[in-house]
């Protein structure tokens, strides 16, 4: 008999229950009651499971859905992949990228020669008006699974011809064991830190005086690099270089032995999550043998050449804080670099042992996205002695200064326009300069360097 | 010689890193799907917190350093990291993690990316040809990724090929017990009418099948402009949404001003490990993503 047809007969024995003896009652309505209350829980175990099943099926349904949707998604990724990149010709082409910028300059004299220092390159202020700068045009990619390649090219008019120049052309290393990497062909030196940045990265519209003074703007080195990063928590980088190359301030004509070694570490790390921190220290040795400075357009023929050694120190260091490393919005940096050289040898037929130096400290408020204000420091001092009176050498009297404002909006990665004024103090006459600049890139994303 | 006594000092002070098995994690998502599937021991350095834009970092030292002792990498890929992972790597000199390598893993190759853009241009913004890189709030991505994942970690002997696959299966067994979870939460998100700063959320929307009906950037990755946001006033204050989300690295400015004058709170979204004190794994990820949306329900 089942517990249903139990209840039924009881029930039924219930009715007359006035018939029966009062403590037979009450034990039938105690059964009675038990009866009741095991088929209420038995009820609302069997509701509990089937909840329980309904939602087990519910999951496993939607489980099943998701892993559809997830086969559907796997073929049309597939046909995606397949359908893209039907030519292989120029699948392989590599990140290909132009930078284009100009700027107007309003000039009071204007200088391209710092005094107390061999002309050294294309410095100065230029002259007022617009100007076109150098167009930049670069190719990188892997070569293989050995070698990174980088190409660029720079473009620029000179008495109405198109001037190419090869700023950097080098292949890099991607697989030594060990954190060793080597470099080889002409490339941007390791010492300094702001010698490795492609100009239109800069901050300011002008490169340093000393950078200017010391380099002609820039070092290149013609030959190779061999660098080691420490596998540290800190990062320490050291590394050297031979050149070649004509690369002032070395000179080309060495054929059995580098004009100019390098060698620098680099040492940098985070201070918080807000703060980052390079330090950096350089030394450039080079033998110059009849130097005649950068090329120089005003003085052709005859010039006054250094043969002798020269000797560089650098000693730089940036620091970078964002709120909580985020630099979107706002950000601050400061760097500074000091040079020193000694020099001696052979100056224009006379004895020379001269002595230079030159620092900048500059620093950069990102006050919203997008917008920067930045104040640069610049200065160089010669002490080349009595012998070089009455040469370019000769010793100006005053240490060639600047102060400069800087203000740029970048609307986005991509493009850039800046206003940078400079109390220009090279030479006696204080000269005031106004810059207005674009620097725009098309093409690939560069890097965001350090 | 001076520079040669710096140097040995140099080395003499730095600590130097342990030969144990490191992992560079580009966004602290995959540093924590590392940890389920790999367990908490393993080293791992995350180069990016909830509160930087993984698109404007600068390959910084500390993360030379770090991606020159990583054995593994790994990133969200699809361009999201292309202003700094590609200097990153050649600087560190790591051949282990170059792309190509079994050590490189880019988890957008194996997601159904959205939002390919039909043209490329940048006049468009930061238009990113494969598609929106913010792959991981979607729980589905985040499955085929750990699956992926787990295959390269025992692929490279990240640890013991069994440690890894127990690892793995329990990681995807409650994983996908959570997403049966979120999803029944979620259920009543459907149809939620959401403004956003930037596409950040697109996986999450499509998912949850939100309603993200403007966002404040007028092209992506361009800054809201004033201009912009009072165009944005005028269509929002006929039907307002249910609220304007963020992420924790976003400007806070153009959300308040416009949830101020449309009436509609302004809230932000964890959108990684680490975004609200809450949000200390993928797991609680989710649940504090799904909590604070539905909070906002009306």
């Amino acid at each position: 008999m089942s517990r249903y047809q139990r209840i039924g007969v009881l029930l039924l024995l219930a009715l007359p229950a006035s018939a029966f003896a009062e403590q037979d009652v009450q034990a039938e309505v105690t059964e009675l009651r038990q009866l009741l209350a095991e088929l209420k829980s038995d009820y609302e175990q069997r509701i509990t499971d089937l909840e329980a099943r309904l939602q087990a099926a519910e999951r496993a349904s939607k489980s099943a859905a998701r892993k559809a949707d997830d086969a559907l998604d796997t073929a049309e990724q597939t046909a995606i992949d397949q359908s893209s990149g039907s030519s292989s010709a120029n699948a392989f082409n590599p990140a290909l990228s132009a930078i284009l910028n100009g700027q107007y300059a309003r000039v009071d004299h204007g200088w391209n020669q710092i005094p107390g220092f061999m002309p050294a390159g294309e410095i100065g202020t230029g002259e007022s008006g617009f100007a076109l700068g150098e167009a930049e045009v670069n190719m990188r990619a892997s070569v293989d699974s050995l070698f990174y390649g980088n190409l660029t090219l720079a473009l620029h008019e000179e008495d109405g011809a198109i001037e190419p120049e090869l700023e950097e052309s080098w292949i890099q290393t991607t697989s030594l064991p060990g954190g060793i990497r080597a470099t080889g062909g002409r490339f941007f030196s390791s010492a300094g830190y702001l010698n490795s940045f492609h100009r239109h990265a800069d901050d300011f519209a002008d490169r340093p005086l000393p950078y200017q003074a010391f380099f002609g703007g820039a070092y290149t080195v013609d030959g190779a690099r061999a660098s080691w990063v420490a596998p540290t928590a800190l990062l320490l980088e050291v590394g050297a270089e031979m050149n070649w190359g004509g690369g002032f301030p070395a000179t080309a004509n060495h054929a059995t032995e580098p004009g100019a070694w390098t060698l620098f570490a680099k040492l940098g790390g985070d201070a918080g999550a807000s703060n980052s921190w390079l330090l950096g220290i350089a030394r450039i040795n080079a033998d110059a043998d009849s130097r005649s400075g950068g090329h120089d357009h005003e003085t052709p023929g005859v010039v006054d050449t250094f043969s002798g050694d020269s000797k560089l120190t650098i000693a730089d260091f940036v620091w970078k804080w964002a709120p909580n490393g985020n630099a979107t919005l706002r950000s601050f940096k400061v760097q500074g670099e000091y040079f020193r050289r000694d020099e001696n040898g052979l100056y224009a037929g006379l004895d020379y042992d001269g002595t230079q130096q030159g620092w900048y400290l500059q620093t950069v408020w990102q006050f919203a996205q997008r917008w920067r204000v930045g104040y640069r420091y610049d200065a160089v001092d010669t002490d080349n002695g009595a012998n070089m009176v009455g040469t370019e050498l000769q010793d100006p009297g005053h240490s060639p200064m600047r102060n400069s404002l800087m203000f740029d909006w970048s609307p986005s990665e991509f493009s850039r326009l800046r206003l940078q004024y400079i109390n220009d103090q090279v030479y006696a006459d204080t000269d005031n300069l106004w810059l207005l600049q674009y620097i725009v890139s098309i093409g690939a994303h560069g890097g965001h360097q350090f | 010689m001076i520079l040669r006594i710096i140097f040995a000092a140099l080395i003499a002070v730095l600590p130097l890193a342990a030969n144990a098995f490191e992992v560079f994690a580009c966004e602290p998502e995959w540093a924590s799907l590392v940890r389920e599937i790999a367990g908490e021991d393993i080293q791992v350095t995350t180069a990016t917190t909830a509160f930087q834009d993984p698109h404007y970092v600068q390959a910084k030292p500390s993360l030379i350093a770090a991606a020159r002792n990583a054995d593994l990498l790994i990133c969200s890929g699809a361009d999201l990291e292309i202003g700094w992972l590609p200097l990153l790597l050649r600087r560190a000199g790591n051949a282990a993690i170059q792309p190509g390598s079994p050590g490189n893993f880019v988890a957008a190759d194996f997601v159904r990316r959205i939002e390919i853009p039909k043209v490329v241009d940048r006049s468009g913004g930061d238009v990113h040809p494969q598609g929106n890189p913010h792959i991981h709030l979607s729980p589905r991505n985040i499955e085929r990724i750990a699956k992926a994942l787990g295959e390269r970690l025992i692929r490279i002997n990240a640890g013991d090929a069994d440690n890894i696959q127990n690892g793995l299966d329990d990681f995807l067994m409650r994983w996908d017990e959570a997403t049966g979870r979120w999803e029944d939460e979620g259920e009543s998100l459907r149809g939620m009418r959401l403004v956003a700063h930037h596409t950040s959320f697109s996986y999450l929307a499509d998912w949850l099948n939100l309603d993200i009906v403007a966002t404040l950037e007028p092209k992506p990755g361009v800054p809201p402009s004033g201009a912009y946001l009072s165009k944005l006033l005028a269509q929002l204050q006929a039907s307002p949404p249910a609220a304007i989300i963020r992420t924790p690295y976003q400007n806070e400015k153009p959300s308040l001003w416009l949830a101020e004058r449309v009436g509609t709170p302004a809230i932000v979204l964890p959108f990684t490990v680490g975004g609200t004190p809450q949000a200390t794994d993928l797991f609680s990820l989710y649940d504090e993503t799904i909590r604070l949306l539905r909070e906002q329900q009306r």
